[in-house]
């Protein structure tokens, strides 16, 4: 005898801020199409609960120059187009990215010191060799960080790019300069509810509208810390639903970025055979850390291999398109 | 769901006798809703009460165990829908499907390989959890002889998956003395599931299509007697997976429903256009209690195993080690000191890498609370004042002839006060990641110390 089962559902008070990352001709800029993240009203991917207008966006990192450090699967995987922004971030449109992810690196392609007219060109570069919409990132010393994006964000007005990193010791600067260009920021917190929250009213005390805040919770690779950027994500959203506004960002996070830095993904040599076939393994790690995230709530992850966003992007679209 | 004082009080005698050792029974039912004393304690309470006040008492999702020879992987018993809130319990079982078509020594070399493949995670050995052994051949005599060639290679928990109860039954005799997770019973033979699974006490798993469905068919198992129940919602899909496997979860353990309060099992190779690893993840986190994997991979299974352990950590505590002063490759009064935090994975990620290179060293590890380097510095509990304490405290001193000391290079800015905190020291910058200290170690102690 079936049992009528009543689906409990939840009836939440808040819902996620859109943001439009990328301007088209019409909106005075060049990009070919938009991205818009956020404005879900529920959990992820819990259609029945609330509606979920946007799928998570998939970003692909691209260096402004070849970096020296990285896997060797990833440089396999993206070949030559490693040496050329704008090649990258056509490989990247190519294989499935929704967004481009640039970040500057703090010395040029022969070690010496980036600067701002390279960081100019570079964005300049990119943007005519994709149609995607654009985040452009510092190298993450505050000194740096201001000195590359300010020009970055005056050449590019109008693109409504996404500009990084804004963190606690250093936002002022990059906030002042999207506001000024029609930019959005992403405010990047070390995985803490509250710091997430404080830096987001820091940001919109100084006049930045919240629907171009994106908010970096910051998140740790799987086995090394995935646990608690996991957790903080879940936390901040469900804060976010339940009405607490300045929790309302959409979030991104930088799976690519952690997961290469573990062992697991970088070395293939001299580890346990009980870690299997070292590619697999790799893109497993990345796959799977990114593919928790977004079930922890991502609005953008940023990848580094394109197995990976082959991957995440078949998950996401059986997400989005059930019931 | 728990009864709240006044519920309970209903139930209760309401006499006050005193003779359960409380002044009224309203005391003596506030106690026991705050779980601080046994209703056994009052000699009147009448059957009926104590069947509705354990019954309120059970767990809303049952516990539910596979066993074999003494191992066993329990799954159910969950309070929480999200890991902060408190933690997760039994995390989901690992199994690997063997098809009984796969011949003798296919199974043999399937279940052998993956029966021994143990990986070490920050000091943890992880493994597969057991075996489902699946009746594709429809062949009672068939399955029965898969059953005994698993059995002979490993002695790991079964699940049994056969079409028919007739197909089951074999399978059940081959698998007699252990308790296997028999899947599944649906609409049309659940009657003879549930007898097999009676007279060979093992847990049932029933599949059905629809939650209504789903919730008809365990209520009428239980009546037939057995009470160790699995779901299987047959929600094969991402999307589909994720709805439905929260609805039963979220029904258990906010509605106290008791129907659906059971542990699912998940197939997630069955769906088409799937990708098992990426749609196991899911299940992972999001509800699975038994989980069935077409493909043996440890490229796959060990960051499944990985990210199983990362969700099943209690989020209020961080793994730790010991802090003192270990000893890697037997290290002598030359040997490098290095140092570091107690955080479980910060520590492993050191020692693996200086065991894995053959250099001897004394590895510091300072009581950082569980830290790893970074946020422990950040904390302010990875300072010179903590490490010089941790070389004093621990004897490092006088186990070694030099005065080096080999600090994290994420945290290069503490060597100038450490220089001050250590008198006559001389402090050294690791390099940033574990992964570089063996070529660091050649490189900066060969040459200082020219031995090793
Ligand atoms: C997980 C995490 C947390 C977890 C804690 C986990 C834990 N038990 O430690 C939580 C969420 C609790 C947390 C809290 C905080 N965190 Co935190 N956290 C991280 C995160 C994401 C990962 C850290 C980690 O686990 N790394 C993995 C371990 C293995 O790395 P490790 O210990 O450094 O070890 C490596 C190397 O150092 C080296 N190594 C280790 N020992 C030795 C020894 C020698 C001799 C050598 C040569 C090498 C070596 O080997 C290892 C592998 O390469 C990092 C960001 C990041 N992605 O790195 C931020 C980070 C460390 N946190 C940060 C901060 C600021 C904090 C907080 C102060 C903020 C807050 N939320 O209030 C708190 C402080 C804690 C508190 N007050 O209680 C900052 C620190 C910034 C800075 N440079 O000062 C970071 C860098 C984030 C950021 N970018 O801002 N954090
Ligand atoms: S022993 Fe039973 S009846 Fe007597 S006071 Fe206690 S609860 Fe009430």
């Amino acid at each position: 005898m079936p049992i009528t089962v009543e689906i409990p559902k939840e009836k939440w008070a808040g819902k996620v801020r859109e943001v439009v990352l990328g301007a088209t001709a019409a909106d005075g800029g060049t990009r070919a199409k938009t991205v818009v993240v956020g404005g879900e009203a529920t959990l992820p991917f819990l259609h029945f609960d609330g509606a979920i207008p946007h799928p998570p966006a998939l970003a692909i990192e691209v260096r402004d120059r070849r970096p020296d450090d990285w896997s060797p699967l990833v440089y396999e995987a993206w070949g030559e187009a490693m040496n050329d922004p704008a090649e990258w971030a056509k490989a990247a449109e190519k294989a499935g990215a929704d967004l481009i992810v640039l970040t500057l690196s703090l010395t040029t392609a022969d070690r010496k010191p980036n600067t701002p007219e390279n960081a100019k060109a570079v964005v300049r570069k990119v943007l005519n060799a994709t149609g995607l919409p654009l985040a452009v990132f510092g190298p993450g010393q505050a000194e740096k960080d201001n000195e590359l994006i300010v020009p970055v964000a005056e050449e590019a007005k109008g693109e409504k790019l996404l500009l990084g990193v804004c963190e606690d010791k250093n936002y002022r600067t990059i906030v002042a300069t999207a506001m000024a260009n029609g930019h959005n920021v992403s405010s990047k917190t070390p995985m803490d509810v509250n710091l997430a929250k404080q830096l987001v009213i820091l940001i919109h005390d100084m006049g930045m509208p919240l629907d171009r805040i994106i908010m970096d919770p910051t998140t740790g690779a799987l086995a090394y810390g995935i646990e608690y950027g996991y957790s903080v994500m879940e936390r901040l959203r469900l804060a976010a639903l339940q009405g607490d506004s300045m929790t309302q960002q959409p979030m991104i996070v930088t799976p690519g970025e952690e997961t290469w830095k573990a062992k697991e993904s970088k070395v293939g040599e001299g580890v346990p055979e009980t870690w299997g076939d070292w590619k697999r393994r790799a893109i497993n790690w990345e796959t799977l850390t990114a593919a928790s995230l977004i079930h922890a709530g991502a609005d953008a992850v940023v990848l580094r291999h394109p197995e990976t966003l082959a991957r995440v992007k078949a998950m996401v679209n059986g997400l989005m398109s059930a019931n | 769901m728990a009864l709240t004082g006044l519920q309970i009080y209903k139930l209760l005698p309401q006499t006050n006798c005193k003779e359960c050792g409380h002044p009224t029974c309203l005391a003596f039912a506030m106690k026991l809703a705050a779980k601080q004393a046994e209703l056994a304690l009052c000699p009147y309470v009448t059957e009926s009460a104590k069947a509705q006040l354990d019954a309120a008492s059970a767990p809303p999702i049952r516990l539910v165990a596979v066993s074999c020879n003494g191992s066993k992987v329990e799954a159910g018993n969950e309070t929480v829908l999200f890991r902060h809130e408190k933690t997760f319990y039994h995390k989901p079982g690992l199994f690997i499907r063997v098809e009984d078509t796969l011949g003798a020594e296919g199974i043999k070399t399937k279940v052998s390989e993956a029966d021994s493949y143990l990986v070490d995670y920050v000091g943890i050995k992880l493994g597969v959890d057991g075996f489902a052994v699946e009746a594709v051949s429809g062949d009672g005599a068939k399955f029965a002889e898969a059953v005994g060639a698993v059995r002979a290679a490993s002695k790991k928990p079964l699940i049994l998956i056969a079409p028919t109860p007739e197909v089951m039954a074999e399978g059940v005799k081959a698998a007699s003395g252990t308790q296997p997770l028999l899947c599944a019973a649906d609409e049309s033979n659940w009657q003879k599931m549930a007898e097999i699974a009676k007279s060979a006490k093992a847990p049932l798993a029933v599949k059905a299509e629809s939650l209504d469905k789903l919730a008809g068919l365990t209520e009428e198992i239980k009546k037939a007697g057995v009470e160790d129940i699995v779901l299987d919602p047959l929600a094969y899909g991402y999307g589909d997976s994720l709805k439905t496997l929260t609805q039963i979860r979220r029904l258990a353990l906010k509605k106290n429903f008791r129907a659906l309060g059971y542990p699912i099992i998940a197939f997630p190779s069955n769906g088409a256009g799937v990708d098992e690893t990426v749609l196991a993840a899911q299940h992972i986190a999001k509800y699975a209690g038994f989980i069935v994997l077409n493909t043996f991979d440890p490229a796959t299974l060990y960051p499944l195993l990985v990210l199983r352990q990362n969700i099943y950590t209690d989020p209020q505590k961080p793994i730790q080690v010991q802090p003192g002063l270990y000893e890697i490759n037997s290290p002598t009064a030359d040997s490098p000191l290095m140092v570091t935090t107690n955080f479980s994975i910060t520590y492993f990620a050191v020692n693996n890498e200086v065991e894995g290179s053959g250099w001897p060293a004394w590895l510091l590890v300072a009581d950082a609370e569980g830290m790893s380097v970074l946020t422990a510095w950040a904390a302010g509990k990875f300072d010179a004042d903590r490490i010089a304490k941790a070389v004093k405290s621990t004897g490092a001193e006088g186990k070694i002839n030099h005065k080096r000391l080999i600090l994290p290079g994420q945290v290069a800015v503490l060597s100038g006060e450490l220089e001050e905190s250590l008198a006559g020291w001389e402090i050294m910058v690791g390099p940033k990641e574990a992964v570089d200290i063996p070529n660091y170690l050649k490189v900066m102690w060969g040459e200082k110390a020219g031995s090793r």
